[in-house]
């Protein structure tokens, strides 16, 4: 479904991904994991093309998208949860679900997912009005990923979701990842640095560092495998 | 008290011009945060273009009515493309360049269309037709406020609606609003920032060439120049508002316009600007945000 193939992307003089190749299939949950600074957060950008590789292909339902602009990487069933959330904060709550369908035109169709997700998250309903920035870390988070289902995404990319979370939100923020890819079977490319977390829900995963793949595995031998769990579980 | 009156009038009337140009500097911060300071020579070409069709139709024997609306409508399309083509060529270009670049830029822009109109025209004032009507039932007040000072007030309080309308409630205006917010996370969300980018330039340039029509058809005479201090008059009304506020730039335009309404009228009209500016002074001491302006949102 995604494909990277020797992408190389710079910001400015520094090299931030050094020929990095990833696969994605339809219906998987794919985790990246790796410290900071590896180089994760640009991968996503590059793949969304707000920071387009300067060299390599990505292909998305095989076609090329490097070199298309971001709105129309969107267009194609690409949705990003970015890190730190980035919900529009003087935007309403109702606002910022409605610049996540902003490609859409079927009213109706868009309606139901506005009930779907109102369903997944109640909390979202009763503060609807409210401008997003007034929301808590939590809400915010099920916010932008709520944002983020409502352009019915084929391919899910979520950056961090856990980041600053307190440890019950996290784990209902990751039930819901689950259950997005179960119930709708959206691909799930996550990016995190809860590396145990990920790899517990994730099919298969990419270890990253310096700007390189290092690893790729299934997860469940990724959990297993012991320069894994010394770097990234903390065992 | 009916000169306290005359001058409350007077200074909503400036104050209204004053807003319609603001308009354009707040929203292109807004969205770039760039000062356009080609903004005042967009009103300038609006005039001026507005001079040009009015006579070629007064020629022709058009009647005064029919040659307002259409000098206006020519002076907003051509003001608004060339809104459209100065971003796309002096600003676009530059847009991941430090933000000092774009400014010098426009800087550049401004000085390059004054002379450009200077040599294509002439430096002289040229005297502009009172295009707007006399309403007969307004005759007995006329000392306080004339026709024309009631059609500028009333139209830019149409402007203002129509574009309040599609800021809040349109697909379009979301876009802009969710642009300003956060440009990275609008393009995430599948809008086209260029295109949002360039209707702000276009409707920023339309609604100063509105401005400009109304002014040079209510004073009678328009030269090059007339953009500068106008846009700096403008400029200073969007500050005092705060800059990328909507609603702050018709409150500083209108802040603006009774001041130095009430400065002329009860101090000397010599120290109009004197007391503009040290507005602007105690505004940038004591709240440097502006009156509706927020303090600095950081982004995230």
């Amino acid at each position: 479904m995604l494909k990277l193939i020797d992408v190389n992307t710079y910001y400015g003089n520094i090299q931030a991904l050094k020929g990095i190749d990833i696969e994605v299939d339809e219906g998987e949950i794919i985790c990246l994991i790796g410290a900071n600074g590896a180089g994760k957060t640009t991968t996503l950008m590059s793949i969304s093309g707000i920071v387009p590789p300067r060299q390599g292909e990505i292909f998305f339902m095989g076609r090329p998208i490097h070199e298309m602009d971001p709105d129309a990487i969107v267009g194609l069933g690409i949705s990003q949860v970015p890190e730190g959330r980035r919900i529009f904060p003087l935007l309403t709550v109702a606002e910022n679900l409605d610049m996540g369908a902003f490609l859409r035109n079927d009213k109706s169709e868009i309606k139901k997912d506005l009930a779907y997700i109102y369903d997944l998250f109640p909390i979202l309903a009763e503060r609807r009005h409210q401008a997003g920035g007034t929301l808590s870390g939590g809400e915010q988070q099920m916010l932008a990923i709520s944002r983020a289902l409502m352009a019915r995404p084929r391919l899910l990319l979520l950056d961090e979701p856990s980041l600053g979370l307190a440890p019950m939100v996290v784990r209902r923020i990751f039930q819901i990842i689950e259950k997005i890819n179960a119930e709708n079977r959206t691909t799930i490319f996550l990016v995190e640095q809860n590396a145990n977390l990920a790899l517990k829900i994730a099919h298969r995963g990419y270890v990253m560092e310096n700007g390189r793949i290092t690893l790729a595995d299934s997860a469940a031998s990724l959990l297993s495998n012991e320069a894994v769990k010394k770097a990234y579980l903390g065992i | 008290m009916e000169y306290f009156i005359e001058l409350f009038l007077g200074g909503l009337t400036r104050g209204s011009i004053y807003a319609l140009i603001a308009l354009g500097y707040t929203m292109v911060y807004g969205i770039i945060e760039l000062i356009n300071f080609a903004h005042g020579e967009i009103y300038m070409i609006g005039a001026f273009t507005a001079l040009i069709v009015a006579s070629v139709l007064t020629l022709l024997g058009f009647n005064e009515l029919s040659i307002l609306v259409i000098a206006s409508l020519c002076a907003v399309i051509w003001a608004a493309s060339y809104g459209f083509t100065i971003e796309k060529l002096a600003y676009k270009p530059l847009r991941k360049a430090p933000r000092l670049s774009a400014l010098i830029s426009a800087i550049g822009m401004s000085i390059f269309l004054q002379n450009y109109v200077l040599l294509a025209q002439t430096s002289d004032f040229l005297p502009f037709p009172a295009l707007m009507p006399e309403f007969g039932f307004l005759e007995p007040y006329a000392h306080i406020m004339s026709s024309a000072e009631v059609i500028i007030v009333l139209t830019t309080a149409l402007v203002m609606a129509a574009l309040t309308f599609l800021i809040k409630f349109t697909r379009l205006g979301k876009a802009m609003r969710a642009t300003a917010q956060d440009r990275d996370m609008a393009l995430l969300s599948g809008v086209n920032v260029n295109r949002v980018i360039s209707f702000t330039f276009i409707i920023g340039s339309a609604t100063a060439a509105v401005g400009g029509v109304l002014i040079a058809s209510h004073i009678g005479m328009i030269n090059f120049y007339i953009g500068f201090i106008a846009g700096i008059k403008a400029f200073t009304a969007a500050v005092l508002g705060g800059i990328g506020s909507v609603p702050g730039a018709v409150l500083g335009g209108m802040v603006l316009g009774w001041t130095e309404s009430f400065a002329t009228g009860y101090v000397s009209s010599d120290y109009e600007d004197v007391f503009a500016f040290t507005l602007l002074v105690l505004i940038l001491i004591f709240r440097p945000e502006g009156i509706l302006g927020r303090s600095t949102t950081q982004k995230v």
